[in-house]
């Protein structure tokens, strides 16, 4: 299959990826980081804005699409992640972004956001996780924590969220990354390795919603804590993380256990290496399940990058597979070799 | 539509079934003349002995068989052609070849198919289907034999006697394919056996599972057939309107010089709409079976804003599903066909059987002011006319068009011309490059201003970056707007814009007498009997004329003027009156006469004379 090389022979700036549109969001919204993420991360790609297509469904984060110079599609809630399957095997040049949330894709598009990952098509899905419906003004999501009160719950929710990682990993997802909205360097590099991951990549952003549901991911992200709850997963390097990277990650029986290097008889040769190209999605599914209630950091950055088939490109072969050995037919050809055909003459 | 054609119904169905003489076949006889005389003459049947009653097993002088023939009214002989073939064995197959006519269903046990039962039956390959040329009948392999079986377990009988049973399993399911009432078995429960209890029960729970398998696994056979009277010069193949639908569609995309996407969850009756598309990649075709009717259709709206002709394929509850995805292609201006074969409402209703009842769905079924193209193909070979020119208008006017057919057209077959495609109109998809302004100045929602359609800028294209979506767009800008004037105008040319393609559409055509005081209107699938109706009446002395609509939305132009030139309309549906009342609300003050029938059966001709005669004959 012929896919054109979209890398723009100029060099683009994060400003061509941005729309003359106003930003509508509230001030203070973690969405603006995204955004000026997602321009950079294209800038860096140097994608051409014309081969690139935006999809989004319903919510805060899905109005993204009006503030790119790209192509784009803000369609209905939930179904972004089939739409952008449709562009995506309808032109595999393209590169195709899919912008959404915690309710527009792990709600009511929950089975279009797991069988987009399953079938292993080639889209960047970029997950703005705030646990919260924010444009209906505050109701629990599926990623809110039990007992969560809003205006749809308020002596608590009674049901248990969904980790995006965990889905992910259920629907066989061979990207996984995460990062946190204000951290720009860090989400421009997990969404350009989401780019050039082939097949299905979904980042998840911890975002947060400065209106109803402000300060949800602090626990992990204040400076006062940050470096001692997060991590930083780098390929190929030691599972450090603390202000002196003093901790690492190792493995204890089956389980993952955070130590001080030094303390205990743990030493720097008992730290794990992170490798997110393993096959085996056991452990990438333990580092993205870290958290306060483990005893772990939450693990940040690309934390599963596998290689598969994609179904967009495998479609396309199989096309050409067909037509080379049937041979290419026309509509009248076709319909001339089929069997039971008669003259009248 | 002016071919003279004739529809043919199997009010009457004759059924063979032919097997081993020794796999039961006398108790199979004995058992059809009790169904015969339960049913008096709605059912007759004739044993078929061979001449040795015990030629070795499998072998083509030991075949023997039954006709029987079952109708819904009055069974009269009509012919030695058999409609079915329940063929228990190859070699029942080849005896019985000549009784088969074109689209005869054969039922075959694909228990008794393997190589050694072909080897007895001197067959020299492994299809025998192909060996004996037999192209154009409707083929259906059941595993009679083992079904049958367990069908029967626990029941106090040995094997032999079991299999002895599997004749009245494949009546069962030729019951269910023929939509005879499982009530032949209630009746048969009511006749006293006092011989052989066990036996009669056993075949009473094989005709009922039998029955019950067909209904599972949604088992449909054709037994509507449309005979063109007139044959032309040219090539002819058989096609069903599912095929056509499919086949329209390939021939629009390669007029169109657009790739074909079709984006589709499987369901009854249209799922070979699917998988006929699904066959079709050496024309290069991507038909996208996706996780819900949702996906289908999103996928499909994706491949259209990607530039290519794109459609999904549902029935009823599938276009219910798909109602938000469809105002999102009405509210972003993209071309996609919807192709809704009909099946009976509501809900699940009945998959296998044929209504009409979706018009008001696919008129009115969105939210807020949401109009696109409706039309409804009017036979199986007019599902390819229709899927090409839905298409045509949805890419040359940016918009959805829901073709509807029905499970009959869908199912039923009729020789098909195969077409020059030299001979067939243009499409022009409406590209950007049509537009003649800047590409700085161009905006999304600009239009050709006597169409008001705006124009299809596919990604990849230099310059048009643009954005659509949902929301209310502003007319001249395409920013997002929720300016009331701007609504008012964007509700206003969104309706403008669909009326305005009745310039692009046939008018109506009036047939039969153009001078009768009464007009029959019908619309979609019923068109063949409509037209044999018509002409029943006419035989019969009476004048009337027919215009049957196959555009709805919007309708032809001068459909107000034929309407108001009769004294009285006959509005025949097979729904409660929706498009009677479609035109009542249209045009006001007609003096409509309704008739509907809703048994998920076609309409019967001889019923719709005398009906429509009684109308006729009024003052």
């Amino acid at each position: 299959m012929e896919v054109k090389n979209i890398v723009s022979p100029q060099e683009h700036q994060p400003k061509d990826y941005k729309s003359e549109n106003n930003v509508r969001w509230c001030p203070g919204c973690g969405d603006h980081a995204v955004l000026n993420s997602l321009h950079k991360a294209m800038a860096e790609l140097n994608i051409e804005p014309h081969e690139t297509v935006v999809v989004s469904g319903i919510g805060c984060s899905s109005r993204l699409t009006y503030y790119m110079n790209t192509y784009g599609f803000h369609s209905i809630h939930g179904r972004a992640a089939a739409i952008a399957t449709g562009v995506k095997v309808a032109n595999p040049s393209l590169s195709v972004w899919v912008a959404t949330g915690d309710g527009d894709s792990l709600a009511i598009g929950g089975n279009h956001f797991i069988q987009a990952v399953r079938r292993n098509v080639n889209i960047n899905i970029i997950l703005f996780n705030n646990k919260i419906y924010g444009l209906t003004k505050g109701q629990f999501s599926p990623t809110s924590a039990r007992g969560f009160v809003s205006k749809t719950s308020p002596y608590g929710t009674v049901e248990d969220p969904f980790h995006p990682a965990e889905l992910c990993f259920g629907a066989r997802g061979t990207f996984f990354a995460r990062s946190i909205d204000v951290e720009l360097k860090n989400s421009t590099a997990a969404m350009v390795a989401a780019a050039k991951h082939k097949g299905a990549s979904v980042v998840e952003v911890l975002q947060n919603c400065v209106i109803f549901n402000d300060g949800i991911h602090n626990s992990i992200t204040d400076r006062a804590w940050k470096a001692e709850r997060t991590i930083n997963l780098k390929q190929g390097e030691k599972m450090l993380f603390g202000a002196d990277n003093e901790k690492g990650i190792v493995l204890d029986g089956f389980n993952l256990k955070a130590v001080t290097i030094g303390q205990d008889g743990y030493t720097m040769d008992d730290v794990l290496v992170h490798d997110a190209t393993v096959k085996d999605n056991t452990l990438h599914l333990k580092l993205a399940l870290m958290g306060a209630e483990n005893d772990l950091p939450v693990a940040l950055g690309v934390i599963r990058d596998v290689e598969a088939d994609t179904y967009d490109e495998d479609y396309a072969k199989q096309i050409e597979t067909v037509q080379q050995k049937t041979g290419k037919k026309s509509f009248t050809e076709f319909v001339m070799s089929t069997s039971n055909i008669w003259e009248v003459k | 539509m002016a071919n003279q054609i004739i529809v043919k119904d199997l009010n009457q169905v004759s059924i063979r079934f032919s097997g081993d003489s020794g796999d039961g076949m006398q108790l199979s006889g004995t058992l059809f003349s009790t169904l015969s005389a339960i049913f008096g003459n709605e059912i007759a049947t004739f044993p078929d002995f061979p001449a040795e009653i015990r030629a070795p097993q499998g072998t083509l002088h030991g075949v023997s068989g039954y006709q029987v023939r079952i109708g819904s009214d009055r069974v009269y002989n009509s012919g030695d052609k058999t409609d079915v073939l329940v063929a228990m064995n190859p070699a029942a197959l080849k005896v019985n070849v000549q009784y088969l006519r074109k689209g005869s269903i054969v039922l075959y046990d694909t228990d008794s198919f393997q190589k050694k039962d072909l080897e007895k039956a001197l067959f020299t390959t492994d299809d025998p289907f192909n060996e004996l040329q037999l192209h154009d009948v409707q083929a259906i392999p059941v595993a009679i034999t083992s079904l049958t079986k367990s069908s029967l377990e626990g029941m106090e009988m040995d094997n032999k006697s079991m299999i002895r049973s599997k004749n009245m399993f494949a009546l069962g399911i030729v019951c269910w394919l023929f939509n005879r009432p499982l009530s032949i078995a209630d009746r048969l429960l009511e006749q006293k056996f006092a011989k052989k209890p066990l036996l009669v029960q056993a075949n009473i729970k094989a005709l009922t599972d039998g029955y019950n398998y067909g209904n599972n696994i949604h088992l449909t056979a054709s037994t509507y057939q449309i005979e063109t009277v007139e044959y032309s010069k040219g090539f002819y193949t058989d096609v069903n309107g599912n095929q056509a639908a499919a086949y329209g569609l390939m021939a629009a995309a390669e007029k169109a010089g657009l790739e074909l996407f079709l984006g589709s969850y499987p369901i009854t009756p249209a799922t070979d709409i699917l998988q006929e598309l699904a066959k079709r990649k050496d024309l290069g075709v991507k038909a996208l079976q996706m996780e819900d009717e949702i996906a289908g259709i999103a996928s499909a709206i994706g491949a259209s804003f990607a530039g290519r002709l794109a459609a999904t394929s549902t029935s009823g509850p599938g276009l219910s599903l798909k109602s938000e995805a469809l105002g999102l292609a009405v509210m972003t201006e993209l071309p996609l066909v919807v192709v809704d074969v009909q099946r009976g409402g509501p809900s699940t209703g009945m998959p296998t059987k044929s209504e009409q009842g979706d018009l008001n769905q696919a008129l009115y079924g969105r939210n807020g002011e949401s109009p696109l193209v409706v039309m409804a193909a009017t036979s199986p070979t007019d599902c390819f006319e229709s899927a090409y020119w839905a298409s045509k208008l949805a890419v040359e006017h940016m918009t959805p068009v829901i073709l509807l057919t029905d499970g009959y057209i869908a199912n039923g077959s009729s020789a098909w011309k195969i077409p020059d495609l030299e001979e067939y109109p243009e499409i022009k998809p409406h590209y950007v490059k049509e537009f003649e302004g800047e590409a700085q100045t161009w905006k999304p929602f600009l239009r050709d201003k006597d169409t008001l359609v705006r124009y299809w800028a596919a990604p990849g294209t230099p310059d048009y970056m643009h954005r659509v979506g949902g929301l209310e767009k502003d007319s001249a800008t395409g920013i997002i707007s929720s300016d009331p004037a701007n609504h008012q105008m964007m509700v206003n040319i969104r309706r403008a814009k669909i009326d305005k393609i009745a310039d692009c559409i046939p008018e109506l055509e009036v047939m039969g007498d153009k001078d009768a005081d009464t007009l029959i209107v019908g619309w979609g699938g019923t068109y063949g009997h409509l037209l044999e109706a018509l002409e029943g009446i006419r035989k019969n002395g009476k004048k009337a004329a027919l215009a049957h609509f196959k555009y709805i939305s919007p309708l032809p132009k001068n459909t107000e003027e034929v309407l108001r030139k009769y004294k009285r309309i006959i509005v025949a549906e097979q729904n409660l009156g929706q498009f009677a009342e479609y035109l009542q609300g249209k045009f006001g003050n007609l003096n409509i006469r309704k008739f509907n029938r809703v048994k998920g059966q076609p309409f019967l001709v001889w019923r719709l004379i005398e009906e429509f005669t009684k109308i006729i004959e009024e003052n």
